[in-house]
């Protein structure tokens, strides 16, 4: 349904959920308590490539308090593989990974045993006592040597190439025979990922008796990983509760079913014992999935106009050992978003996915956006500035036009169907981007020295979709209270569901926003569900919420009538109040108190029709040359989110975003040396960006156009502000350094980076 | 991890060549040796308590000889094992030659960690094992100069 009210829907209203997590009320899984409960290690391999050939847990077991070490021998003959979520490329499950390495390992950090002990101290002394024997293989550290590897790392297969595809629109090779400008660049994104503040951690508690297994902890897609653990521990769905907690970020690595989501709920019943396990920061940056790593051959041919004409190329992402449950999504969606929000007839793009000696690599906020927007924005800008042709203009002449909307994009992707661009007015988008960052006031600037420092601006245009997967269910109810209470699959991961959720439904209810309660994510809410991902709990959920709230006041109406003893359809539902021409109006808490039983109602939303969200961000850098510090002046996005549930809300998730985005710029990196030995295992190693280091980004969404691919009218906004973010940077640190000829074409740009650049433009210029 | 140096010890050729097949001396002056002790195959077992920034381990390994040429040189080739906090494995190659005032000791070496020790500290290794070379050729010509002074 379509929301009449709008007191609550559009309104800036202060997350619902702060006050208890700002006040440290906030329950964590960390904070989850059974008892008798027993603590877990998980012991890793230390090599990324070997015949695992002993473990060794003789001290470990004689060590006071330890309660077991259990290693693949103990798992049965059979080793559950952890399935595909989404993107799953056939061809690639034998990639899969295991719950526990039973003969191989094949990177760093890969599971090898588990000890349980009655602390977490005697668990951690014990994993000292463990000797591990490893036969080590050559390990391959980069997906260059996967292609050149002699032997590959799964022995049964053929090669360590996971999938590969090519994906066509037009006549590329046509047009690229003909192109009057063509140009070629290779573009790499460095492996980095989510980092979310809260580690991954689980309880899991067994009840013998009732042959139940409950596990505390759930992100994401509990509905989902409730079935696979499931069907891993031999027993039916509802025999297995998945119970979300508060969750300190998600961004795409939490809640993906990962060895520990089988390994610990299997201890605790192979124990008989409620058992906690909490990763610390070093084994989640070794454990939690990786992402992002992507090199990528990309060629444009443009008229001498500057006319896009064809875009080619090869990418390929570097998985790591398994494919995760996100499956092929990285190389996948990286090909799928190549083209981006312009009209390019001519496309080809060979797609490979490759094995490596390193941590599986899954979904981060906006996967394959991040890395394709930086390659196409910034050949683009290399390609106009071939032509003579500002970015403004380049962009102007080949992004769609509202006449082009939407707009069939074919098939990009194998195994999904045709996409469409949804409705939007790109130009205008970044014609106003173009005015917030100064462009015809600083045009001075760009190029020029100010004290030292070099300053330049730069652009970056996206598109991205959200609200995949299957339907969301939600149940409502009136209780007997008064109060309403919303039970929904859609799950928290810190973007402020609750407060949405409440917003939407006290409108379509017409009560105080007050009176609502969001129950969210566990499976003990209802029979069925899914969670949240890809920007779609508002699209999904909300409008889940506000088909359950029309199916709940029909059947109010219904109990009303009999209470008023006329027909249901005399009677108006106005402001939580029900009217009929006869008798006194009732209340909707008045009516709740005289039901003969509880009131409540299902509701259900489900669509295949993606909404895309879309803009086109700026920065003013300063680049200083002699360090390769780049300070970042000034960044403006400007996006057409169109309908608003609740406008701080979108803020926070913009400016999140972005600020995520520059440390993926600037800052993270997830290192290995040439053994795939991983080196960088904590906060110091792995430098994530903080409050104060971007201080002056400035977001403005706009409601310019709306989507009409699903009732509400909402699209996505949480994920996608990320994807255009190391273009933008990657544009202005370029501008700023045009009279020396650098084109940053590699990320991250740490100062190193910047400075061999700048050496490098010297050492051209000198041969 | 990648390292090549000369160190000057003031002392003769042979003095300095005695000194470094000598298994008091070495464990005297390697960093942390708790334990050195020659085996029947010809090389040293060896136990050692390194701290690499955060992390402190002991570490017991093997050390094993090739390549010697005496009173030229030799190639060490060793591995230790720290359990959980990691591994070391690695080699040098050591060459002594007449210089004005004693001996030149060259050496290249070469390291490579993994586990903990890698992830936490890879940043540190590099300066970590200058520190070491530094401390063990300071050690190592004070015992090779207190030994020249010594008549055998």
């Amino acid at each position: 349904m379509q929301l009449k009210n709008s007191r609550y829907v559009g309104q800036p209203l202060p997350r619902v959920e702060d006050f208890r997590l700002l006040t440290g009320n906030g329950t964590f899984v960390d904070d989850c308590h059974r008892p008798n409960m027993a603590c877990a290690v998980i012991v890793r391999s230390p090599v990324a490539h070997g015949r695992l050939l002993a473990i060794d847990a003789t001290a470990a077991q004689e060590l006071h308090g330890v309660l077991a070490v259990l290693s693949a021998n103990d798992l049965g003959l059979e080793i559950p593989r952890i399935p595909f979520r989404i993107a799953a490329f056939e061809e690639a499950t034998p990639f899969q990974q295991p719950v526990i390495a039973k003969d191989r390992v094949r990177y760093v950090g890969e599971p090898v045993a588990v000890i349980i002990a009655e602390s977490q101290a005697v668990a951690e002394d014990a994993a000292e006592l463990i000797q591990i024997e490893i036969d080590e293989l050559a390990p391959i550290a980069s997906s260059r040597d996967s292609l050149r590897a002699q032997a590959p790392m799964h022995e049964d297969l053929g090669s360590n190439i996971a999938f590969q595809y090519t994906i066509d629109r037009g006549d590329a090779a046509g047009v690229f025979s003909r192109a009057p400008y063509k140009r070629k660049e290779t573009f790499y994104v460095q492996r980095h990922t989510a980092v979310p503040m809260e580690m991954r951690g689980l309880v899991a508690e067994w009840n013998e008796s009732k042959g139940h297994m409950s596990v505390w902890g759930a992100a994401k897609v509990p509905f989902f990983n409730r079935h696979v653990l499931a069907g891993m521990l031999g027993l039916p769905d509802k025999s297995v509760d998945l119970i979300e907690l508060d969750v300190g970020g998600g961004f795409g690595v939490r809640g993906e079913f990962y060895p520990e989501d089988f390994l610990i709920p299997f201890a605790a019943r192979h124990l008989q014992r409620p058992i906690k396990w909490s990763e610390d920061r070093r084994e989640h940056l070794m454990a939690t999935n990786h992402s992002r790593e992507f090199e990528c051959e990309l060629e444009v041919a443009c008229d001498a106009q500057g006319k896009v004409l064809g875009l080619r190329g090869q990418v390929i992402a570097d998985l790591g050992a398994y494919v995760g449950t996100t499956g092929g999504i990285l190389a996948s969606r990286a090909a799928q978003f190549m083209p981006g929000p312009y009209d390019i007839s001519a496309l080809s793009i060979d797609v490979l996915s490759l094995a490596t000696n390193k941590t599986p690599s899954g979904s981060y906020r906006g996967p394959g956006r991040f890395e394709s927007s930086f390659a196409r924005e910034r050949l683009f800008d290399i390609a106009a500035r071939d032509l003579g042709i500002d970015p403004i203009s380049f962009r102007l002449r080949n992004l769609l036009r509202p006449d082009q909307l939407p707009y069939s994009t074919g098939n990009l992707v194998p195994y999904e169907q045709d996409a469409s661009y949804d409705l939007g007015d790109h130009p205008t988008v970044l014609r106003r981007c173009a005015s917030e960052i100064g462009w015809e006031q600083k045009a001075a600037l760009r190029g020029r020295e100010v004290d030292g420092r070099y300053h330049g601006i730069g652009f970056g245009s996206f598109i991205d979709s959200s609200g995949a997967g299957p339907k969301e269910n939600c149940r409502i109810r009136l209780e007997p209270n008064g109060r309403i209470s919303v039970f929904i699959g859609s799950s928290a991961l810190g973007q402020g569901i609750e407060t949405g959720f409440s917003q939407i439904c006290a409108d379509a209810l017409e009560v105080p926003i007050e009176s609502v309660s969001i129950h969210h994510g566990s499976t003990t809410l209802l029979d069925e569900g899914f969670g949240s991902f890809h920007s779609r709990s508002i699209i999904m959920g909300g409008n889940a919420i506000a088909d359950a709230a029309e199916k709940l006041i029909s059947l109010l109406k219904a109990e009303a009538a009999s209470l008023f003893e006329c027909n249901a359809d005399n009677i108006q539902y106005r402001n939580g109040i029900f009217v009929t021409a006869a008798k006194d109006p009732i209340a909707l808490a008045d009516l709740a108190r005289v039901l003969p039983k509880t009131a409540e109602a299902d509701g259900t939303f489900g669509t295949k029709r993606k909404p895309y969200g879309y803009g086109t961000h700026a920065a003013h850098v300063a680049v200083d040359i002699r360090t390769g510090h780049v300070e970042v002046i000034e960044y403006v996005a400007v996006e057409d989110v169109g309908k608003m549930i609740n406008p701080l809300l979108v803020h926070g998730q913009k400016i999140g975003a972005i600020v995520q985005g520059l440390g993926g710029v600037f800052l993270e990196q997830l290192s290995y040396d040439d053994n795939a030995q991983f080196l960088t295992g904590s906060l110091a190693d792995y430098l994530l960006p903080t409050s104060t280091d971007y201080p002056n980004i400035r977001a403005i969404s706009l409601d310019l156009t709306r989507t009409d691919r699903n009732p509400m009218g909402v699209k996505g906004v949480g994920e996608d502000a990320i994807a255009p973010v190391a273009a933008v940077i990657g544009n202005a640190i370029a501008d700023a350094l045009s009279s020396f000829g650098v084109q940053p074409t590699r990320l991250p740009l740490t100062p190193c980076a910047v400075w061999q650049l700048m050496e490098q433009s010297k050492e051209s210029e000198a041969h | 991890m990648d390292m090549t140096g000369e160190q000057l010890i003031p002392a003769p050729r042979e003095v300095v060549w005695n000194a470094l097949n000598d298994i008091t001396v070495l464990k005297d002056c390697i960093p942390g040796c708790t334990f050195l002790e020659k085996q029947e195959d010809g090389s040293l077992a060896a136990k050692s308590v390194l701290r690499i920034g955060p992390i402190k381990a002991s570490f017991s390994g093997k050390v094993t000889f090739s390549n010697i040429i005496p009173m030229e040189g030799y190639s060490i080739v060793g591995e230790g094992q720290g359990g959980v906090a990691g591994f070391a494995k690695g080699g040098a190659d050591v060459h002594l030659r007449d210089a004005e005032g004693g001996t030149m000791l060259v050496y290249t070496a070469k390291a490579d960690i993994g586990g903990k020790l890698a992830q936490l500290g890879s940043r540190l290794i590099d300066s970590t094992s200058k520190k070491l070379a530094g401390e063990f050729f300071e050690r190592f010509a004070s015992e090779v100069v207190s030994k020249a002074a010594v008549p055998a």
